[in-house]
């Protein structure tokens, strides 16, 4: 094959790969009625209605102490959930990873049951809970909880393979006992990188249990539907200001925490 | 007896890798054995017989009469307790601090819960300081193990091993990912170790020329085979050929050559 006939079957393979993407493209905006001239012509409208109706006026701003106090609630739901998921998903990835295996068939079972929770969304998690736990806080929880553990779980595991294999063993070999070998050896080489990932499901959490307050009529999701449905814009909208805010200081505090563990 | 004698080893991976093909020697004390022989000739999966890094198949290794087969629990951490080793790569808890890193040699002789809590003794630490200062790293006694160069690391890693107080210190490649100068210093403190406190020591390594300078005896392997057991002195091209194969051997001939030359 000449250079000439491998670029040009290069591009011919391009071209078809292009006009798939297109062809699903079309396909579903055909099935599903959906006129993206017509979304993108209405944008304009949507931003005027939202500057015309979201603005906080005064009685909005009279609202700021509830809707701080929800905030508070959602924030430390979500801090809450997170932090006591990691503890559950160290044990679980050191149990499970490769190089600190209690058994062969630990990685298995521990990658598993994170697989099970990572994988049904967070929304999912509250809906199936609101059966048992009703509309309560603790359906947020829990729904945070399993995706976080899910998630956790395997992202440590990963890390502690990646890092610490190595030093792992090297103090096997100078006959250090398991859980001398985790505490010296495993949790140092791995805590930067846990504590990040950590960092990172609180900043998830923290907008996701937004979200799934709306479901289970808990914390600032909740409060945010009862304003939107009773037709309360300035206060919504004052609302999502506080969100946008609260999730901006998280991530600029994480940031500042990761760069002072790294 | 000799104070390691390892009799018909025989190691497999899977079905028909064999790494080790019926390996009998013995070392008598004090010694200072080179083990030569290509990637893949069971160099590595050797020295980890002897602290039961891995377990083999079939045959037995005596370390100072004890059947090191049979360990199991407490008494295999004692046995590795009383083996250094040390590794190409140096296995070193990067985050910690060079005096943490050499202090982690003293864990395989602690109880679990001291071992847990890092509760090293007002001796180990006075040890530490000993050996960080012979092996010239005192400036660095607080610098994280990531800050250090190869040759430091290395060093490191060799101070982990001595601070086990061992009767023999196991070294896989050590100077592998080295620069030959700080690899001729790495051999230099290995047979220094090995002269003054009568450590017996065994080295793998694959650069003939380095392993023909420091052996008081070479052992040369190719596919888990003993092909070589004698006196540096004795190794003639005929080994050279049959423990690296004929190609290696002209490759070699020529580099002597060219020492010559220069």
């Amino acid at each position: 094959m000449l250079p000439r006939e491998y670029l040009l079957r290069r591009r011919v393979w391009a071209g078809i790969g292009l006009a798939v993407i297109v062809a699903l493209a079309s396909g579903a905006s055909w099935l599903t009625d959906f006129d993206l001239a017509r979304a993108l012509r209405a944008f304009p409208e949507a931003a005027g209605w939202a500057v015309a109706n979201f603005v906080p006026d005064a009685a909005a701003w009279r609202r700021l102490p509830k809707i701080l106090d929800k905030l508070n609630e959602t924030i430390l739901m979500a801090v809450a959930s997170s932090t006591v998921a990691a503890l559950f998903a160290l044990v679980f990835a050191i149990a499970g990873a490769r190089t600190t295996a209690v058994h062969p068939w630990a990685g298995l079972v521990s990658r598993g049951v994170a697989t099970v929770f990572r994988n049904i969304d967070v929304s999912a998690w509250a809906l199936i809970l609101l059966f048992s736990f009703g509309q309560s806080a603790y359906t947020g929880y829990l729904a945070l909880f399993f995706v976080t553990f899910g998630f956790l779980v395997r992202v440590m595991i990963e890390t502690i393979d990646e890092v610490s294999t190595d030093s792992v063993e090297a103090l096997r070999a100078t006959g250090a006992a398991y859980t001398a070998i985790i505490s010296q050896s495993v949790i140092p080489a791995c805590l930067p990188r846990m504590l990040s990932w950590l960092l990172f499901m609180i900043e998830t959490n923290i907008r996701s249990a937004t979200l799934v307050g709306i479901l289970t009529g808990t914390g600032i999701g909740f409060q945010f539907d009862l304003y939107y449905k009773s037709f309360n814009y300035p206060a919504a909208s004052l609302l999502v200001l506080v969100v946008v805010l609260a999730v901006l200081a998280i991530e600029v505090s994480s940031n500042a925490i990761r760069r002072a563990v790294l | 007896m000799a104070f390691l004698e390892i009799t018909d080893l025989t190691k497999r991976y899977g079905a028909e890798t064999v790494a080790l093909d019926g390996i009998t020697l013995s070392v008598e004390r004090g010694a200072f054995v080179v083990i030569i022989g290509p990637s893949g000739a069971g160099k590595s999966t050797l020295l980890r017989c002897i602290n039961r890094m891995i377990d083999w198949g079939s045959g037995e290794i005596m370390l100072d009469g004890v059947a090191v087969g049979a360990l199991a629990g407490p008494a295999l951490r004692r046995h590795r307790s009383r083996i250094g080793m040390v590794f190409q790569h140096y296995n070193l808890v990067n985050r910690l601090s060079v005096l943490e890193n050499v202090l982690h040699g003293r864990l395989g002789a602690m109880s679990s819960l001291a071992g847990v809590l890092g509760l090293y003794s007002a001796e180990a630490q006075q040890e530490a300081l000993r050996i960080v200062q012979m092996l010239g790293l005192e400036p660095q006694l607080y610098k994280r193990c990531d800050q250090l160069s190869g040759g430091q690391k290395q060093r490191v890693g060799i101070g982990r091993a001595l601070i086990q107080n061992p009767a023999l210190l196991l070294c896989d490649e050590p100077i592998a990912s080295l620069d030959p100068n700080a690899a001729r210093v790495i051999m230099d403190t290995l047979a220094g170790i090995n002269r003054t406190l009568g450590i017996t020591v065994l080295v793998n390594l694959h650069q003939v020329d380095v392993a023909l300078r420091y052996a008081g005896r070479i052992i040369g392997v190719n596919q888990g085979r003993v092909v070589y057991d004698g006196p540096p002195a004795g190794v003639t091209r005929d080994h050279i050929a049959m423990i690296y194969g004929a190609e290696a051997d002209e490759l070699l001939i020529e580099r002597q050559v060219t020492d010559v030359a220069a």
